[in-house]
């Protein structure tokens, strides 16, 4: 067939399974809440899933198989049937424990049963991906094998003898068909409800592949039953001797795999959606592996009659129909192939990826440490975790398919598979049936023989000289004899499978039960010891528990804890009044339990609820999936606790700004009310002697000298009220901070001059001298000048008023650095009281009751508004002899210099 | 007449003021400046009755009040004080100090003859029942 029509339909049948697999994952997601369609449950479908037993292996593989060693293929077929027919009661309480403990993987349930070893997991996870990854090898063999021989017409540049090639590409592929189809979400119970579909219809594309090619063979090519038995009885075939010991060797190792390949335990186990479904599987499994087995022994004798000699016949299947012509058929027959091929790897990725993920990758990445912001995406994290493994499964196949093709038949790799997943075995059978069993013991018994199958057969598949040098063969490792990977002990002369399987499965189980006997177990492993060995007891025995009050009352206590008092018993009484109860203890029913776990998730989240509820009923422990659950919501609530904290603390800031604001409000309104007392008694004095004298005055009779005086009194205390409520407008508007202010550039010098002239005015009956430096007052300066000159003539004013020196003197020094002027008024006079000099540029601040000299004390005040209008300031300086006062600003005032 | 009069008042202007209208009308005015010497003063005149005013340097007419009752020289001693405002807060204030009587500035002239008179006349015969006794 042509290549391009052969790739066409190998990629149009992946588009088929797409569209199932798309298609029944889109009606799961509608049907929401209702779990998948009923007839995806039904046990039919779950009965063509376990068919991914039946891989490349056996649709190609079980004919070459029959040519090498006549009936021992079946051997493959008897064990799982054998497992099936008498031992479904096991499977039941596989699938049993698995359900209560919400097992995800054969990894997780050894390791839950030995107290949620994270060890043990990561052993089994290891054994599973070694044992595995020539499995899936296998399969891209089977792949590229029959491409190779079925394409013809192939493009340049692609070479059929180098299969490698070929298998690249399969394996790339079916790892995005996966990654699409396998993590698409991530479902605590692990189902893949649209990838088990696909594999359905895989499973009766190759049954019928295989069937039809039969039927061609015995009633196309050979002339019928009865012509195909006498031909088998001529052929080599029966020929054949039954080795007892291979066949109950294979039969157990068939046995075992069935439930210890990762991919059959998902499928067994984990994709299970009902128990009853393993009834119906006990028979209609062991009939499709007998259907797949009928023609085997047909196709494979009148192959060995038609084809030519030399041809594969591991490839028989597809070679009998190409001979005979027939196009249509060999490729049914191709696809059957397909499909084994790609069902069994698309299974075993998911499964591994499950273990990679849930037991090496998380615990990793939980172990670093923790950054509080991306604990919210650990599903995401997971996801990805499944994406890599997905790949990295595939990749290591294609690997050791790389290293090793051409070395052995199918079959043969297949058993090394099956032999090594045959490990987990004893821990878990001891692990479900016997209570004894230990973490130590699974331990000792895993890695022993693992170390042995290693040793025995895995490493020597890849042939003599490739890992294991030659000589180790010969001779054992350091001449140590006894060590012969193919004789252990010296015993040779076995079949190799044989004896790896007997020596790496006696040291397993001896190890396994010798330090279980002899190491104790811990509580953990006690309760999940009982919980697995006792799972059908233990849901009667728990019911019975928690129909008694303990269960109920306990139950209380904790949605008190998380509820409040109140809610928790209103909503416990309701459903006590609902059952027909009186009092606040209702019975322990599903339903309760249901609506409890409901309101509870409300309050804590619905993983941390149902972890919580599970550990109190003791119905079931809790699964790494729950505690994933039960962290992520952990970290949300922390998170939200955090943002609460933040909140208050905000709070509690706003609260003590709020509180000082107020008291800062309150000091105001006193200040204000001081301030306004004092300048009502300001306004009042002069008004009161105006008031007085003009009555006086209006009731005449007053010699005329009198007369002066008193009006000469009532002008001056006119006076004094117009300036004072000068002063108050002036301060208020400066107060304000609503002042215009002129920019002029002038001398200082010229403003001091002006100053000491309109401070002349004040005592000018006093001498007083004044001493200058004019140079260093020699400069312009860029201010409001008018106001700044009002400052100095009020501090000169000052000193010519209180200044109590017999000789009173002026010292007036100015400093200008950086932009910034100083200018000092020192007098000779005794100086402000230090007790004072805090108070002298408050409003009202009069330190004498020298009224007659000054105004109503507000000209400080006045002062300090204006130079702080002005960008600087003015201070008194203490211990320079008399008061000094310093006034300083910007040489330039500029915008921005404003004091606010 | 000639009844002597003791006036507390730090303002000069209002001082003077008062001083000629109690004059014109037949006091014997004496005038004090200082708050922080009035008791002193008030001992040394002996008045018979004291015009007080409330802002005084030094110590306030309340405070002045307050030691003048507290002494049995003084404590029956007729005072007008003046106030800031004649009602309200200062009032009461003044009340509960023990002034006999209020005016409030800026006052007129008859005002504060006219409560002069009334702070003598409620005084006369409470003082001559101590008199007689």
């Amino acid at each position: 067939m042509p290549f391009d029509l052969l790739v066409l339909a190998c990629i149009a049948y992946v588009a088929i399974l797409f569209a199932v697999a798309f298609a029944v994952e889109r009606r799961t997601a509608a049907a929401d809440g209702a779990g998948p369609p009923r007839w995806l449950r039904s046990p039919v479908v779950y009965t063509l899933s376990l068919s991914v037993y039946c891989t490349a292996w056996t649709f190609y593989g079980a004919v070459g198989y029959a040519v090498r060693s006549g009936l021992e293929f079946l051997t493959i077929y008897l064990g799982p049937t054998l497992v099936f027919l008498g031992w479904w009661i096991l499977l039941r309480k596989l699938v049993r424990i698995a359900k209560t403990h919400r097992i995800t993987s054969i990894a997780d349930l050894v390791s839950s049963r030995f107290g949620k070893s994270p060890l043990i997991g990561v052993v089994v996870t290891l054994i599973c991906v070694t044992a595995s990854t020539p499995y899936i090898a296998l399969q891209l063999q089977s792949v590229s094998l029959s491409f190779a021989v079925f394409a013809s017409d192939t493009p340049a540049g692609w070479h059929l003898d180098r299969p490698a090639q070929t298998a690249m590409w399969v394996a790339a592929g079916l790892a995005i068909f996966t990654i699409l189809f396998g993590t698409r979400n991530l479902d605590a119970n692990e189902q893949h409800h649209g990838v088990v579909t696909a594999i359905a219809v895989e499973a009766v594309v190759k049954l019928l592949a295989l069937l039809a090619v039969g039927a061609f063979v015995v009633w196309g090519l050979a002339g019928g039953v009865a012509d195909v038995l006498d031909r088998i009885a001529a052929s080599p075939v029966a020929g054949w001797e039954l080795k007892p010991d291979r066949w109950t060797g294979l039969i157990f190792c068939a046995a075992a795999a069935i439930i210890t390949l990762p991919r059959m335990f998902q499928v067994l186990v984990v994709e299970n959606a009902d128990e009853r479904h393993l009834a119906v599987a006990s028979w209609a499994f062991p009939a499709y592996l007998l259907l797949m087995s009928l023609f085997v022994v047909p196709i494979a004798v009148v192959g060995l009659e038609r084809l030519p000699a030399g041809t594969n016949p591991d490839l028989f299947v597809l070679a009998l129909p190409l001979a005979e012509g027939q196009g249509t058929l060999a490729m049914l027959a191709f696809l059957g192939g397909f499909s084994a091929a790609t069902s069994m790897v698309i299974m075993e990725a998911i499964a591994l990826a499950t273990m990679l993920s849930n037991h090496v990758a998380m615990p990793l990445w939980l172990s670093l440490p923790r950054r509080g912001a991306e604990a919210g995406d650990l599903r995401r994290i997971v996801l990805v975790a499944r994406r890599v493994a997905i790949a990295a499964v595939m990749a290591l196949g294609y690997s050791y398919y790389a290293m090793a093709s051409g070395t052995a038949g199918l079959a043969a790799i297949g058993l090394i598979a099956f032999v090594g997943v045959a490990q987990i075995l004893p821990a878990m059978l001891g692990g479900i049936f016997w209570r004894g069993a230990t973490r130590a013991g699974a331990l000792a018994g895993l890695t022993i023989g693992f170390s042995v199958w290693l040793w025995t057969l895995y490493l020597p598949s890849f042939g003599e000289g490739t890992v294991i040098p030659a000589a180790v063969f010969a001779e054992g490792p350091f001449g140590a004899g006894w060590l012969r990977p193919r004789a252990l002990f010296g015993v040779g002369g076995m079949d190799p499978l044989i004896h790896a399987l007997f020596w790496s499965l006696a040291a397993n189980a001896g190890a396994f039960v010798a330090v279980s006997l002899i190491t104790f177990p811990g509580p953990l492993e006690r309760v999940q010891g009982a919980a697995f060995v006792n799972v059908f007891a233990e849901g009667e025995a728990a019911r019975g528990w928690s129909a008694g009050g303990a269960g109920a009352e306990e139950l209380l206590v904790m949605a008190q804890r998380i509820l409040g008092e109140d809610a928790a018993l209103a909503f416990f009484r309701d459903a006590a009044a609902a059952q027909g109860k009186a009092g606040w203890l209702p019975d322990i029913t599903p339903a309760f339990l249901d609506a409890l776990e409901r309101r509870l998730s409300g309050s804590v989240g619905a993983a941390t609820a149902h972890a919580m509820l599970v550990q109190i009923t003791g119905g079931a422990t809790v699964s790494v999936e729950d505690l994933m659950a039960v962290a992520n919501e952990t970290a949300q609530i922390m998170e939200y606790s955090a943002r609460l904290e933040a909140r208050e603390a905000e709070l509690t800031r706003t609260a003590r700004q709020l509180r000082e604001a107020n008291d800062k409000l309150t000091q105001l309104s006193v200040q204000k009310d001081a301030f306004l007392s004092q300048i009502s008694h300001e306004l009042r004095t002069p008004m009161t002697s105006i008031r007085a004298f003009s009555e006086i005055l209006r009731d005449g009779e007053l010699p005329p000298a009198m007369t002066v005086r008193y009006a000469g009194i009532i002008h001056d205390e006119a006076v004094r009220l117009t300036r004072l409520l000068d002063d108050l407008l002036d301060l208020s508007v400066l107060e304000n901070g609503t002042v215009q202010l002129a920019i002029r550039t002038a001398r200082l010098s010229d403003l001091i001059d002006r100053a000491l002239t309109a401070a002349a005015a004040t005592r000018p009956e006093r001498r007083f001298s004044v001493q200058r430096d004019p140079e260093a007052e020699d400069f312009e300066v860029t201010s409001d000048t008018d106001r700044l000159a009002q400052v100095f003539i009020n501090v000169i004013s000052n000193a010519r008023k209180y200044c109590d020196a017999d000789d009173p003197a002026l010292r007036i020094a100015v400093r200008r650095q950086g932009g910034q002027v100083t200018v000092d008024f020192i007098d000779n006079g005794s100086g402000i009281p230090a007790e004072s000099q805090g108070l002298i540029f408050e409003k009202f601040a009069r330190l004498t009751d020298e009224t007659r000299a000054g105004g109503a004390g507000l000209g400080l005040a006045i002062c300090r508004e204006i130079m702080q209008n002005l960008g600087g300031g003015i201070a008194y300086l203490p211990g320079r002899g008399g008061a000094a006062f310093r006034v300083s600003f910007p040489q330039v005032l500029k915008a921005g210099d404003r004091a606010a | 007449m000639g009844q002597h009069v003791l006036l507390i008042e730090d303002e000069p202007s209002i001082a003077e003021a008062v001083r000629f209208i109690l004059a014109r009308d037949g006091w014997r005015v004496t005038c004090h400046h200082d708050g922080a010497s009035a008791v002193e003063a008030v001992k040394r005149h002996a008045p018979d009755a004291l015009i007080l005013d409330v802002m005084l340097p030094g110590r306030s007419g309340y405070d002045i009040l307050h030691d003048l009752r507290a002494a049995p020289a003084t404590a029956g001693l007729p005072v007008l004080m003046l106030t800031a405002r004649g009602q309200g807060a200062d009032r009461e204030r003044a009340a509960a100090a023990g002034a006999n009587r209020f005016v409030a500035k800026p006052f007129s002239n008859a005002a504060i003859l006219a409560e002069l008179r009334a702070l003598m006349a409620e005084a006369a015969p409470a003082g001559r029942a101590a008199g007689d006794a």
